[in-house]
């Protein structure tokens, strides 16, 4: 029982991590009709500043604020200087030049990081396995991530549902010619978004960097998941992104969990644990192809336009 | 007339080029050089051109070309790299591999070719037994023979019971074999985890923490190291449940690792500090060439695959048709090694010895790895005797 109560924590942690990086690509896809193949290179360069700015500063909190900022800018300079010209373009324009942008910051790193890849240390207080309940221990840090995460859920959601920008990106999603007609300034609405989404990829990587290294590709095995979960909770839905998210987290870590137990009663050994993880990786694929075949716009699907 | 001046031009075109091949001697590399574990096949690479270095870049008298082909880490790539080596380069050794399963894939271009392949570190078991191959050595050892040697290590320790955890694909399914063969202890757990996608080892410690096993053996090499090293630490587990390894620490993973590697015990048959004429030539030599890099024993691996393949070039003295001779010869394993001496099985893997490796804090403070004992003497992998071979 307990060790359902810590595989579920092991589950919501790694869905919560997922919904960051999904948040920010639905937003840019939903909202801004934008196919941003290059999400998963801003979830790169934010462990890689963070990694960064942790050792110079030498305070992990004031390191990975830093790095943050440094996101959302570098998010907001991509915008501004490569794809805003995409917009108007079809998906495929996008995703070739998303792709290129792939490589070039693939290389970008390689150049100025090197290849070897960079580690990113937790301060003490992180370390340490906290009790939850009586006889679960679960470590600090991933404790924190669904703390930080959950927190940036709750502000997402009030800002976009309940804040006059949050309107506005919301009436600019359905409608740019007319919001734009308004007197409303669209560009610089669509920069801040992808801004915003540039950030949250950035956070999902400095927060994942404790836990795996810093390395050259590192966004992109995660940007397929994140495609997955936008696609099961429905293009442009943030509530959708969350709930599919915790779907696809719970999903993956419960079956690589439970699946080899289960499927021992019924093979060999040997023959169970080579299938299980093939099985359990296979699982949130299955789901999303279920998904797709029953509710085609997803579970949760956004606002018609 | 001009179809015929035409034809007279690639005669003496093609000409020249067998005439020009048979002046080098030609070499194929594949390891892998882009992704993540692009730092291994860097150190493949440069320990490889170490050794070229040190040969004055020539065997038998030919110089020495090198055609390095990159694999990502994928099993189809490998193959085509080496089909491209072998059919269109024309090399006359292959070297390199890494990755069991790129190894296994391309292992039957090489065989039915009849091109010489040194596998500088993959050792999947078929290829000890019944893939075995007058045309395939290994340079370093079969996957079984470190974890076996780790397993006898937790005996000598008396630790009475172990939770496995490995990458699913063919050298994972190895190094656990190897632990279970001579570990005495009960296995209560065996996990496998998405090879090479998986980095996130959650779910398995968890999993290994509430089997109340009394220690846990992982095998993950590269930066999937460093990940469960860092895991591991933050579940808390240094503290409660001790780690053993297989080729997971290692001076790539190392300066990644940090203090977390500290106190964690791992086995291999080549330690930066053993105390040999040609190793320490060799530590040394790379740590100048190279500055801020120290050699792994991936490196050293590489290191004696191009000393075999000399050995058996200077045998025929350069004649690489002589293909009878330069088996034998390589078979004689006739060549300073940096590990020490060590004899080939009949089927090409070598029979040495394994070490205990601990990480400690060296004379420039820096964390690096040290030879703490012999766990086992001229071992032979459990496989030889499926080889056909004679």
């Amino acid at each position: 029982m307990l060790v359902l109560v810590e595989q579920s924590l092991n589950g919501l942690q790694f869905g919560l991590l997922l919904f960051l990086l999904a948040a920010g690509l639905t937003l840019v896809f939903g909202i801004m009709d934008f196919v941003n193949l290059a999400h998963g290179s801003l979830y790169m360069m934010g462990a890689y500043f963070a990694a960064t700015f942790v050792a110079w500063t030498g305070s992990f909190v004031l390191g990975i604020l830093l790095a943050l900022g440094a996101t959302l800018l570098l998010g907001i300079a991509l915008e501004f200087i490569a794809l805003r010209h995409l917009y108007g373009r079809d998906h495929l324009d996008q995703v070739l030049a998303t792709f290129g942008l792939i490589l070039f910051f693939n290389d970008a790193v390689r150049l100025i990081w090197g290849p070897a890849g960079l580690s990113l240390p937790l301060p003490a207080w992180l370390t340490v396995p906290v009790q939850i309940v009586p006889g679960v221990f679960y470590p600090a840090y991933r404790l924190s991530i669904i703390v930080v995460a959950l927190a940036v859920a709750a502000l997402l959601y009030i800002v976009v549902m309940r804040t006059r920008i949050g309107m506005l990106i919301r009436a600019g999603a359905s409608n740019r010619e007319m919001i734009g007609a308004l007197g409303i300034n669209i560009k610089l609405l669509f920069t801040l978004v992808f801004g915003l989404g540039a950030a949250l990829a950035g956070l999902a990587g400095l927060m994942q960097a404790p836990i795996l290294t810093v390395q050259i590709g590192m966004g992109e095995n995660i940007l397929i998941l994140a495609f997955v979960i936008i696609v099961i909770g429905g293009i442009g839905s943030i509530r959708g992104a969350f709930m599919a998210a915790i779907f696809v987290g719970m999903i993956d870590t419960l079956g690589r969990a439970f699946l080899p137990d289960l499927l021992r009663m019924v093979l060999s050994s040997s023959a169970a644990s080579t299938a299980a993880p093939a099985l359990s990786s296979m699982l949130i694929y299955l789901l999303m192809a279920i998904v797709l075949v029953v509710r085609p716009e997803g579970l949760f699907p956004a606002a018609k336009r | 007339m001009k179809k015929a001046f035409w034809l007279a031009g690639a005669t003496v075109f093609a000409l020249t080029q067998t005439a020009l091949a048979g002046d080098t001697i030609k070499i194929g590399f594949v390891s892998t050089f882009s992704g993540p574990t692009a730092v291994i096949g860097n150190d493949m690479r440069n320990s490889f051109e170490l050794a070229l270095d040190h040969l004055g870049r020539k065997m038998g008298g030919k110089p020495v070309e090198v055609i390095y082909e990159d694999d990502g880490q994928k099993p189809d790539v490998g193959k085509q790299k080496t089909e491209k080596l072998i059919q269109s380069d024309k090399v006359d050794f292959i070297a390199g591999y890494i990755w069991s399963n790129v190894l296994l894939a391309s292992l039957k271009t090489a065989v039915d070719s009849k091109t010489f392949l040194i596998s500088a570190n993959a050792g999947p078991s078929q290829l000890a037994g019944e893939l075995c191959s007058p045309y395939v050595f290994s340079t370093s050892w079969q996957n079984d023979q470190t974890p076996q040697a780790v397993g006898t290590y937790m005996n000598q320790k008396g630790v009475k019971s172990v939770f496995l955890i490995g990458p699913n694909y063919a050298a994972g399914k190895d190094m656990l074999a190897g632990v279970k063969s001579t570990f005495k202890g009960q296995v209560v757990g065996e996990e496998y985890t998405v090879w090479p996608s998986q980095l996130d080892f959650s779910a398995e410690l968890t999993k290994a923490k509430n089997s109340k096993a009394e220690s846990i053996f992982v095998f993950y090499p590269g930066a999937a190291g460093v990940q469960f090293l860092n895991q591991y630490a933050q579940a808390g587990l240094k503290q409660q449940i001790p780690l053993y390894t297989a080729f997971t620490i290692d001076e790539l993973s190392l300066p990644l690792q940090k203090e977390n590697a500290i106190g964690v015990p791992g086995a291999q048959q080549w330690v930066n500090d053993l105390p040999n004429a040609e190793n320490k030539k060799f530590v040394e030599d790379y740590r100048k060439k190279y500055t801020g890099l120290r050699p792994t024993f991936y490196g050293a691996q590489s290191y004696d695959a191009a000393n075999l393949i000399n050995s058996a070039v200077v045998a025929v003295k350069g004649d690489t048709s002589k293909k009878d001779e330069m088996k034998a010869a390589m078979e004689k394993a006739d060549f300073k090694s940096v590990r020490g001496p060590f004899k080939y099985g009949k089927n090409h893997i070598p029979i040495q010895n394994f070490y205990l490796q601990d990480v400690v804090k060296d004379a420039d403070g820096q964390l690096s790895l040290k030879t703490v004992a012999t766990i086992v003497k001229d071992d032979q992998d459990r496989f030889h005797d499926k080889c056909p071979m004679k």
